[in-house]
């Protein structure tokens, strides 16, 4: 009788709490990990492939970081099935509201259509949750960069630097006590679209890669392993750049020195 | 038979109706506002099938409210106005078409541009610098053609303004006495007395 309450996601516990959603969670924290740095021109999405063998074909196609519009991109850590289906929806999402308005949807918006419907799984009918977590990397005109993570519940938050999926706890403290946030600067620039931040793209890259190499398991990173997106700000315009492995190759070549020390210390 | 026009400049638009309404030969009202609040800097004004006008506007101004709540930012004045042509040209391929005709004129804050929308029944839009609506127009557009110049100032813009107004009384067959006028710019929209001028 100890499993009455896990059969149903809909069925609150005796405790209060939702089985079939915690285990989502959980699922989550088994993932290949995703890392989001926001800095003062954009935004770095770096994503963890896991499972990789010899004779899977590498190069085609991400599987981890997907653009959702031309103003959104995301990481999934989770079930990449159930992320599919998310994915799918949030561009319909987007582009219908690009048919009704003739514009852009502003970031938070796609983000909370998303999470209104994983929200309902949690509650209406359906065998189980979305096993999914995003980061969504964005910009729109009214608030610019932003980076924001969901759960399986629907819970959604923006976040400067953020993590999900395994070791996220590691990564979260390290991000906090690298990333370069220095408050008195926002006083300066009250209004500014930047989210207060004293990153730049190259500190964001850097940061990353650190972050990578002490939260990855495994002797050396490499493309293989990895994926990579930017968005920045072009004209004027979101750009979307998903990297190819070459340009991956490149990034954790440049950043060697950051990376190197990690490998010692493991 | 209602008399609608509005002038862009380059950091204002100003929107003019006529306030009367009649049905038939009957003078039914003589001092109907017909423009909307939609946004702080946001109005439009409508013409057309009385009935419709109602139902038409409320439905478009509570749906804008809406999105302002929901998302704690307003529409800008383009999205509004694709918006508005959406829905217009939806009901006109179902049994409840609205016989509406609208300029809707605002302010974008981001980008510090007053812009017009055109959009008629038929629910064709035009981004245009200055616009009308129906027989009116066909006065209106001769006087607009000639004073009309991209970089107007709020004062000449009103002074095309009454030289519009004048056109309509002497040369239009509807008796239009009254006039609403309402300038839309930074500071978001008011009416303006055109007469004090």
């Amino acid at each position: 009788m100890a499993r009455r309450y896990d059969s149903r996601t809909t069925i609150f516990s005796p405790e209060g709490r939702l089985y079939q959603v915690e285990y989502a969670m959980e699922a989550i924290s088994h993932a290949g990990t995703v890392i989001g740095v926001l800095s003062q021109d954009g935004i770095v999405l770096a994503a963890e492939r896991q499972a990789t063998s010899k004779l899977l074909e590498q190069n085609i196609g991400s599987e981890k970081i997907y653009e959702m519009n031309d103003n959104v991109v995301a990481g999934v850590a989770g079930l990449t099935a159930d992320a599919n289906i998310l994915i799918n929806q949030s561009r319909v999402i987007a582009q219908r509201y690009l048919l009704r308005y003739d514009s852009q949807i502003p970031v938070e918006q796609l983000v909370r259509r998303l999470c209104d419907l994983k929200q309902g799984y949690t509650q209406f009918g359906g065998l189980r949750p979305f096993g999914v977590s995003f980061l969504c990397a964005g910009w729109d005109s009214s608030y610019g960069f932003q980076l924001y993570q969901s759960d399986p519940a629907g819970n959604y938050s923006s976040w400067k630097a953020a993590c999900i999926g395994e070791n996220s706890g590691n990564a979260q403290s390290i991000l906090k006590q690298e990333y370069k946030d220095e408050e008195k600067d926002n006083a300066a620039a009250p209004d500014s679209k930047t989210a207060g931040t004293n990153m730049t793209m190259d500190d964001a890259l850097k940061l990353t890669c650190l972050v990578l190499s002490k939260t990855i398991d495994t002797a050396k990173l490499t493309s293989e392993k990895l994926e990579f997106a930017t968005l920045t700000l072009k004209n004027g315009k979101p750009n979307i750049r998903i990297y190819s492995s070459d340009e991956i190759d490149e990034v954790l070549n440049k950043y060697e020195s950051v990376i190197k020390p990690s490998d010692n210390s493991n | 038979m209602d008399a609608q026009f509005a002038i862009v400049g380059r950091d204002f638009a100003i929107s003019v109706t006529d306030t009367g309404v009649s049905r038939s030969i009957v003078k039914m009202k003589h001092n109907q506002d017909k423009s909307w609040q939609l946004t702080p800097y946001t109005i439009m004004t409508v013409t057309g099938e009385p009935g419709d006008i109602e139902m038409f506007s409320e439905y478009i101004q509570s749906n804008i409210k809406l999105y302002s709540v929901r998302n704690a930012q307003d529409l800008t004045p383009k999205e509004i106005a694709n918006f508005i042509r959406g829905e217009l040209a939806e009901a006109l391929r179902s049994r409840n078409a609205f016989s509406v005709n609208l300029l809707v004129t605002g302010f974008d804050k981001v980008t510090g541009e007053a812009s017009l929308y055109r959009i008629d029944y038929l629910a064709s839009m035009a981004k245009v610098p200055f616009g009308s609506h129906a027989t009116p127009s066909f006065i209106l557009y001769s006087v607009l053609d000639r004073e009309y110049t991209p970089d107007i100032t709020l004062e000449q813009g009103l002074e095309i303004v009454k030289k519009c107004i004048a056109a309509l009384k002497t040369r239009f067959v509807v008796d239009m006495p009254e006039f609403t006028v309402k300038v839309v710019d930074a500071q978001g929209t008011r009416s303006i007395d055109i007469v004090q001028v």
